[in-house]
């Protein structure tokens, strides 16, 4: 089975993220790791490929840096990987992001597509049902649980309630959310391994994708303006004399909450 | 004055508020209509609902494959309903489904998709908030029908009443639309307290609850003000809820009303799904934890004497 794990490189939540003067994601400022959620794809892609064979290739659209994050990907087993990197790709919106993410599937052999279900740096949460779209294949998202059979995938889907069973043929665009499984740290041996594992750089116009359809001037989506939030106001702490409980009542009363 | 969709959601014939704060909100941009997008009958329950919130007409799109098949027949019953009205714009209220239901209508459509919006101005802009609500960006669909998913409890619902005339619109879904069916849907959470998602009150619980049972102390302080309940990733980490609950980086983003923490230390990934609460409660016993930077309102001490002294008064103030 041919598996791509779509991989973000995202700044680390645990740094000061702040945005460029050109109002995208400053992705100097802070420094970049695998989006906390695609280490659960990657994982799921090698469990799938340890049950039923193949290859695991990470797919990344991102700066030249994200070889970092690739490596890392590697060394925790997957085979190989292809990086979409070009300066035009730069202020790029989910929708954009997605049709350059099809055209680089288009390039490759694949039967399941593994996103994760949520980047930390957008939340945007919309690239695996965009890319499903754009391929006019089957949407197996927000996954728990993926369970392959020959050509049928199907996946347990989180709702607000409990989850759903969702079926369907290869080729799949699957999401996964965190929890599905746990990520294995990568070995000595994985990371010696991954410094020699072929990663392949490509540019838009090796996988057919016209520079004018993409990046921050078309996107469809335009950021006016930012500013940061103003702190919120330091509010009133007491400590509990007996009375905490009645004291958090007369504040929500004062609040109109209750 | 042109239309402006808003997508329809409800459990059970009931519609959920934030429908109610979408309707509210559309009319700051245009004239509200309502799209029902279901199994046939869907609709019939809703209509009256719909009219007590300005609702000026009712698309419904119904048909039986809709519920059959995961999200793509849903957008594309929503595109057919915006192919036929034209719209100023297409608001849907944020939610995993929901987003993924607007990104691919924004694709059918060619026009631009923004998400999470909490805030319009008058000039087709719209407000987000981002990496944890440090920063508020402000931006706008520069193609196409703007398509917006919009945060609940970002709108206080106004009642306003609306004709509610109902459009018929045809669906017939896509042999594409029908690649993914849902064989078996599983509730595995019954119970009769609100969706954590777009509840107006949360109460979640952390770590310093100590194990599974205790976790009834933060049921009972929910259910007293009828909220919605939650917790940190260490609880769902621990296995005394399921993943569902956990609120933050990587799970459920909240912002409700009220939001109360209870034995949470406000680690920032937790913050990052809560920081936008409209007034947060902290209950902990240690005066440095970082929650009581963000609490409108915090009390150092026990959670076991201070969440049940609490359930008590607002019971008793409840009378
Ligand atoms: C990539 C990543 C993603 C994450 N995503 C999330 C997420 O989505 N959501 C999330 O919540 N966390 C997330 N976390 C974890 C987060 O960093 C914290 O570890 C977690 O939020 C801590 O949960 P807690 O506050 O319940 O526990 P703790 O940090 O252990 O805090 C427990 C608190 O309870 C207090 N306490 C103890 N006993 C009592 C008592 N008797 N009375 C009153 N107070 C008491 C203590 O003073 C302490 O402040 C993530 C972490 C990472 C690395
Ligand atoms: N630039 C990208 N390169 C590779 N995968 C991506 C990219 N952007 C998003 N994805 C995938 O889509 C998922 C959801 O991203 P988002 O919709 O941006 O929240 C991520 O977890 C990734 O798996």
């Amino acid at each position: 089975m041919n598996i791509v794990v779509l991989m973000k490189q995202v700044p680390d939540t645990e740094g000061d993220r702040k945005l460029a003067a050109d109002n995208t994601v400053d992705r100097a400022a802070v420094d970049p790791v695998i989006n906390y959620i695609d280490e659960f794809a990657i994982e799921e892609g090698l469990l799938l490929k340890e049950a039923h064979g193949g290859e695991v290739t990470i797919l990344t659209v991102g700066p030249e840096r994200a070889t970092e994050s690739i490596r890392k990907a590697l060394s925790m087993g997957a085979d190989k990987a292809l990086h979409i990197s070009d300066e035009a790709i730069h202020g790029s919106d989910a929708v954009a992001t997605a049709k350059i993410l099809a055209k680089a599937l288009g390039s490759v052999e694949w039967d399941v597509a593994i996103a994760g279900s949520e980047a930390t740096d957008a939340r945007g949460a919309v690239v695996p049902a965009l890319l499903a779209e754009v391929l006019g294949a089957p949407q197996l998202t927000q996954a728990r649980k993926v369970t392959v059979d020959g050509s049928t995938v199907t996946i347990e889907r989180v709702t607000d309630t409990g989850y759903e069973k969702v079926e369907a043929q290869t080729p799949a665009v699957i999401s996964v959310v965190e929890k599905i499984n746990d990520p294995r740290y990568p070995s000595f041996k994985g990371i010696m391994a991954a410094k020699s594992k072929p990663i392949d750089v490509k540019s838009l116009s090796d996988i057919g994708v016209e520079a004018g359809e993409v990046g921050l001037s078309n996107a469809w989506t335009q950021v006016a303006s930012f500013e940061n939030a103003p702190p919120r106001e330091a509010g009133q702490v007491v400590k509990d004399e007996g009375d905490g409980g009645s004291k958090i009542a007369d504040f929500l009363a004062s609040k109109k909450l209750i | 004055m042109a239309e402006v969709l808003v997508l329809v959601d409800a459990v059970d014939g009931n519609i959920k508020k934030a429908t109610f704060e979408l309707l509210t909100a559309a009319r700051q941009l245009g004239e509200p209509a309502a799209v029902v997008v279901g199994a046939p009958g869907t609709a019939a329950g809703l209509k009256d609902q719909l009219a007590e919130y300005g609702a000026a007409k009712v698309y419904v799109a119904e048909s039986d494959d809709i519920a059959g098949y995961s999200v793509a027949p849903k957008a594309e019953a929503l595109a057919a309903v915006a192919q036929q009205a034209s719209p100023a714009a297409v608001l849907i209220s944020s939610g995993p489904e929901n987003k993924e239901i607007a990104a691919r209508l924004a694709l059918k459509l060619d026009s631009g998709l923004l998400y999470d919006a909490v805030g319009f101005d008058g000039d087709g802009n719209v407000t987000q908030q981002i990496f944890g609500a440090a920063i508020t960006v402000t931006s706008k669909v520069s193609k196409g029908t703007p398509v917006i998913t919009v945060r609940p409890n970002s709108f206080a619902p106004e009642a306003a009443s609306g004709a509610a005339q109902e459009v018929p619109v045809s669906v017939s879904v896509s042999d594409a639309g029908k690649g993914a069916k849902i064989t078996d849907t599983v509730v595995e959470e019954k119970g009769s307290r609100p969706q954590l998602s777009d509840a107006s009150v949360v109460v979640s619980g952390g770590r310093g609850i100590g194990n599974a049972d205790n976790f009834t102390i933060i049921e009972k302080l929910a259910d007293s003000l009828g909220a919605a309940v939650g917790a940190s990733r260490a609880v769902v980490d621990a296995g005394w809820v399921p993943h569902t609950m956990q609120v933050g980086q990587t799970g459920v983003t909240v912002s409700p009303q009220l939001y109360i923490a209870v034995g949470i230390s406000g680690a920032i990934q937790h913050r990052a799904g809560m920081q936008t609460s409209k007034t947060i409660v902290a209950i902990n016993k240690d005066p440095e934890a970082p929650i009581f930077e963000l609490a409108d309102f915090g009390v150092v001490g026990d959670l076991f004497q201070v969440a049940p002294q609490l359930t008590d008064e607002i019971g008793k103030r409840k009378g």
